[in-house]
């Protein structure tokens, strides 16, 4: 770790004024991802504005068709929210499968989606429940927000301040683990809602992407079989010593059957 | 030996709960990390990103301005003060008789790095994180150059070290090779294997760490250091190395948070830590980081081989051949000559009469990473060669695997291998009947019948495992080139009050000697474990000893222990037999009581060991005061833990996941000091074992060399959830030529259960070149192969 000033912001203001006064500086939230890439000196900011307590990014909140969680909400409160739970029951799993204890307990919500990790579980639910995300000055559809391997359409300094997702009919999330790590080697989130279908691929790609040959053949006939022979092309996706593209494009499509097939 | 007092609840047998664990789960062990010294530096290693390359020039000046930079020392600073290389300690001799040859393997790099990790040049800093800072800001201006990292080709590849233009440090031989090729001519069938035995890299949870210290008033060195065996880095340090006259260095073994062998080595970064520290007139400390420790601490295994099983019509096995590469990595470490000869060539009968073996093994140099001992040294890759050989041979003759392997069975004892070793003792149909009883071997049909239905596929796989341990008869190893005797010692001392402090040659390092050596004390004596303490791991307590490693610490460390402690007792006797004025043979020792038995007078340990210690009153002979003894014990024989692993699996065909549906272990240790331990053992072990079937291995790059699998997001450790409740049980057969009957433990689950892995993965997939690690994409393309 290279030396940095560490700041402790006490609000969302004082966060931006922070970041505006340091020279390079990055935000801080559970840190999950942060103070590995720290501790590995592959990067090396000015400081680290703590974001972790803002009140401004707590809170869960579940209305009639939506789910808004804060930010700043770690995993595991996600994972045992009795009301994501009820509502959508496929989010709060997948928040439940993600890392360990310790890191559920540590890593938020926002830090997951700011980072755009290809193999991160949340983006595949943002982009699969048409979720828009919030941010201290405009809100982003999911659709728009994932950019690129490590990319949002964030601007430099701006905050996620929580994000809200429609309630699904159906939903289910089935991921297959890299045996290492336990990021996804493919998770697949599937979602219906008022005859549309979203289906969103999370690991295979460089971001999180939709496949909308499955959309479309779910849309006219919700189950395991209408998808059976879909085959995402394997030309653009991730290979790598766990997992060669092709046997990434055929886990996608029998992540994507088990999805179905749980959304009951 | 039965315990001395069947109402001794803490003898030998007895399921004691662990001494040391309160200690460990509650943060208040004391490894070398938690040890600060005085004035106290931190070093921190400028390593190679390059797999090859020359020095060309080392630039300081950048380093030494970084603010707490305090000294930057490269391999001439080492050269110009005469320190010597790191050294390998076993000749192992090729066909020709000619001697291993062994590159040059400085302590930091003079010319040329050979692996991404080689050690460059040490940055000592008033701070950790100031030493970092320094080593990144030394300029190395490297002259790369191609790298030999594909071990089936390296043999044709340029010259890791010029001492051998073919990559091959030495061609050995064992066995009867006549004889062998004269099997294959009159066998009825032969069956053959390629077979590869993944790199794995240890990863103990404590990594690695040194402090070096000089003072410089006395002139003496201490050295505290994650080792297994500090007797032997002291004499390496001083001996080879030449740091400091042996006398003048003591050398500390802490709490030593695991090894599985990857701690036996002496290493650059602890030479360099101890010659540092008088340099700069300050203790130098480092503590390596996990990724420096997956590039940096000895591997293990990475065999590829080639064998043959000659068999008769009727199934009887009639000879062996066996060709193995053995990768050793960029440098020869402390033991790794060893580990792929003598360790592995002599395991290679198996638990089979086998008439006629023959193998040959190619020690070969790649620019990795060295690879040395680790968890079961050689004896995993020689069971995995021989059980896969032979499930294949079942196979392949429509046997049943269980039934060929008992028409094989060795049965009568002693039995002299082609292959060097004499099997003492065993009963190998009464573990494999065991393991088949508690598996439901009958019942495996209907099992595979209920999984398909789920759509998955159940395989069931044996492995009848025979592996040599309580390294060993010092004459024995020494005929065969170890560069040390491998006997142990230890020292009983009977303090005045009666409780007793053993010195032990043997270390420590999660095995839980601070209790089991105690129970053996216990047992011997009569007095609880608590009045015990066992001393271990510190040059300057403890008499010079082996250390621990190759589950040697029960057969040879607690046999000098119970030697130690029966002189011990002789000498008691004696005292009590004079204080109870009756003749010594009457003296009876049972629960901590001597007991006179004509005239029923008893007196307490405590009050025989005041009694020695005051000396007011001992026997007329003169008989010098104290009671303290001390033993050496040397083995006249390895020891030969055998048993079965049984392992069911199924697979997910879809997606090619394998989970362990259910696992049996029957082993015979021998002896059982304490089954809790011993179990936990074997847990451990299975954890090894099954981690390098199903999810391990090390990885690097066949062109640049770069570790691929240099973290945990890459490298795939065992998790709880990736093993099955483990089903063991024992069936004993006590150790002929030690005073306990003890065989060792410690490493017999990693060597045992792989390739019941395998064999269950290969018959539930219907492919059996299925390799390790069976990862989901293995398997689901051997299925999309065979379908
Ligand atoms: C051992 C381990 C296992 C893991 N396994 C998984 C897994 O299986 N699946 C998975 O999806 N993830 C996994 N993670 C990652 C984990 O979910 C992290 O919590 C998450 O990726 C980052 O969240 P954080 O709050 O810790 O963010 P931090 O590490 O604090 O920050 C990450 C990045 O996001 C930025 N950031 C944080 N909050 C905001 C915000 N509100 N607005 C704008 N930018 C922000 C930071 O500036 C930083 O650049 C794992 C992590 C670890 C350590």
């Amino acid at each position: 770790m290279y030396a940095f000033n560490y700041k402790k912001a006490a609000s969302l203001s004082e966060a931006k004024t922070l970041f505006a006064s340091g020279d390079d500086p990055l935000l801080m939230a559970g840190g999950q991802t942060l103070i590995p890439t720290l501790k590995q000196r592959l990067a090396s900011p000015s400081d680290v504005i703590d974001i972790s307590k803002l009140a401004e990014l707590k809170g869960i909140e579940v209305s009639g068709d939506g789910v808004v969680i804060g930010a700043g909400q770690v995993h595991a409160s996600v994972q045992n929210s009795a009301e994501v739970k009820e509502a959508i029951p496929a989010l709060s799993a997948l928040a439940g499968e993600i890392g360990d204890p310790a890191v559920r307990h540590r890593g938020t919500l926002g830090g997951s989606i700011a980072n755009s990790d290809p193999t991160a579980d949340y983006p595949a639910a943002c982009l699969a429940l048409g979720a828009t995300i919030h941010t201290e000055t405009r809100t982003i559809e999911a659709d728009d927000f994932f950019t690129d391997l490590f990319e949002t359409a964030l601007e430099e300094g701006e905050i996620v301040t929580k994000v809200s997702f429609p309630v699904p009919d159906k939903a289910a999330y089935v991921k297959f683990p890299n045996p290492a790590s336990r990021y996804a080697i493919v998770g697949v989130f599937v979602a219906q809602k008022g005859g549309k279908v979203r289906v969103a691929v999370t690991g295979a790609g460089s971001k999180v992407f939709r496949v909308a040959a499955m959309e479309t053949a779910l849309e006219s006939n919700f189950s395991a079989d209408a998808i059976g022979e879909i085959a995402v092309p394997s030309g653009d996706l991730n290979s790598d010593l766990h997992a060669s593209a092709d046997y990434r494009a055929h886990l996608i499509t029998v992540m994507a059957k088990r999805a179905v097939a749980a959304c009951g | 030996m039965a315990s001395s007092s069947s109402s001794n609840v803490t003898g030998i047998g007895a399921p004691v709960r662990r001494k040391e664990d309160h200690r460990f789960i509650t943060g208040k062990g004391r490894y070398t990390d938690d040890i600060n010294q005085p004035g106290q530096t931190w070093g921190s290693f400028v390593r190679s990103p390059h797999a090859h390359a020359g020095i060309k020039s080392i630039d300081k000046s950048a380093a030494l301005a970084v603010p707490g930079v305090v000294a930057v020392l490269d391999g001439k600073d080492l050269a110009a003060d005469e320190i010597g290389g790191l050294i390998c300690g076993w000749m192992i001799h090729s066909k020709d008789g000619s001697e291993m040859k062994a590159g040059a393997h400085p302590a930091l790099a003079l010319d040329t790095v050979r692996y991404v990790g080689d050690h460059v040049a040490i940055v000592i800093a008033e701070t950790q994180g100031a030493a970092k800072d320094g080593a990144e800001a030394v300029v190395v201006d490297y002259d790369g150059r191609p790298a030999v990292i594909d071990l089936a080709t390296a043999q044709k590849a340029a010259p890791v070290h010029e001492v051998s233009n073919d990559n091959t440090v030495y061609d050995w031989e064992l066995g009867l090779k006549a004889e062998t090729e004269a099997a294959f001519e009159k066998a009825a069938h032969i069956v053959s294997i390629d077979i590869t035995n993944n790199r794995l890299v240890p990863n103990a949870m404590e990594p690695r760490a040194a402090i070096g210290c000089f003072d410089e008033g006395t002139g003496n060195y201490t050295l505290y250091t994650t080792s297994q065996n500090p007797h032997v880095a002291r004499l390496i340090l001083s001996a080879f190395i030449g740091i400091a006259p042996e006398h003048k260095l003591r050398v500390v073994a802490p709490d030593v948070g695991g090894g599985f062998g990857s701690k036996i080595f002496v290493y650059a970064e602890e030479t360099v830590c101890v010659w540092a520290a008088k340099k700069v007139g300050r203790p130098v400390k480092w503590t390596c980081d996990r990724s420096e420790a997956f590039l940096s601490d000895c591997h293990g295994r990475d065999h590829i081989s080639h064998a043959e099983l000659a068999v008769s019509e009727d199934g009887k096995f009639l000879g062996l051949r066996v060709k193995t590469l053995a990768n050793l990595g960029a440098y020869l470490s402390t033991f790794s000559s060893s580990v792929p000869t003598y360790l592995y060539g002599t395991l290679l009968s198996g638990q089979y009469a086998i008439p006629a073996i023959y193998v040959e093994v190619d020690g070969i140099y790649t620019h990795t990473a060295p690879v040395d001992a680790y968890r079961g040294a050689g004896r995993p890759e020689a069971a995995y060669l021989v059980e896969r050989l032979v499930d294949r041979a079942a196979h392949q003759l429509g046997r049943d695997p269980a039934e060929l392997r008992k028409q094989n069975f060795v049965r009568e004892f002693p039995y002299e291998t082609p292959v060097i070793m004499t099997y003492d003792i065993g009963d190998f149909d009464a573990s494999l009947d065991r393991a088949m009883e508690m598996i439901d071997y009958k019942g495996f049909d209907a099992r595979r019948a209920e999984a398909a239905t789920r759509g998955k596929l159940r395989g069931i796989g044996i492995s009848t495992y025979i592996e040599a341990c309580g390294i060993a008869p010092s004459k024995a190893v020494g005929s065969l080139g170890a560069g040390v005797g491998l006997w142990e010692s230890a020292e009983v001392r009977v303090n005045p009050t009666g409780s007793v402090e053993v010195l032990t040659g043997s270390h420590s390092h999660g095995q839980g000697h601070e209790t089991t050596f105690a129970q053996v004390v216990s047992d011997k004596f009569g007095i609880p474990i608590e009045d015990v303490e066992i001393v271990h791991g510190d040059t300057d307590k403890v008499q010079f000893g082996m250390g621990t490693y190759g589950s040697r610490s029960g057969a040879v460390g607690m046999s000098a222990l119970a030697n130690a402690c029966d002189k011990v007792t002789v000498k008691a006797k004696r005292i009590a037999a004079h204080l109870l004025e009756v003749p010594v043979d009457e003296v009876t020792l049972t629960d901590g009581v001597f007991a006179a038995v004509s005239t029923n007078e008893t007196l307490a340990f405590g009050e025989v060991s005041l009694a020695a210690y005051m000396a007011h009153n001992l026997p007329e002979d003169g008989m010098e005061p104290g009671l303290a003894e001390k033993a050496f014990y040397d083995p006249e024989n390895f020891t030969f833990p055998a048993g079965c692993h049984i392992c069911e699996v199924e697979i997910d065909p879809e997606t090619g996941v394998t989970r362990i549906a259910n696992f049996v272990a029957v082993d015979d240790f021998g002896t059982v000091i304490n089954p809790m331990i011993v179990e936990g053992q074997v847990h451990g072990g299975l954890a090894q074992g099954i981690g390098q079937a199903l999810l391990e291995e090390g990885i690097y790059d066949k062109d640049s060399g770069q570790l691929i699998t240099g973290s945990y997001m890459d490298y795939t450790m065992p998790r709880a959830d990736d093993l099955p409740t483990y089903q063991v049980d024992m069936t004993i057969t006590k150790c002929p030529s030690n005073p306990l009957g003890i065989k060792g433990c410690g490493e017999a689950g990693a060597i045992g259960s792989p390739p019941a892995v395998i064999n269950a993965v290969a018959h539930a997939i219907g492919n059996d070149d299925i390799a390790m690690p069976a990862t989901p994409q293995r398997v689901w393309r051997s299925l999309q192969e065979s379908a």
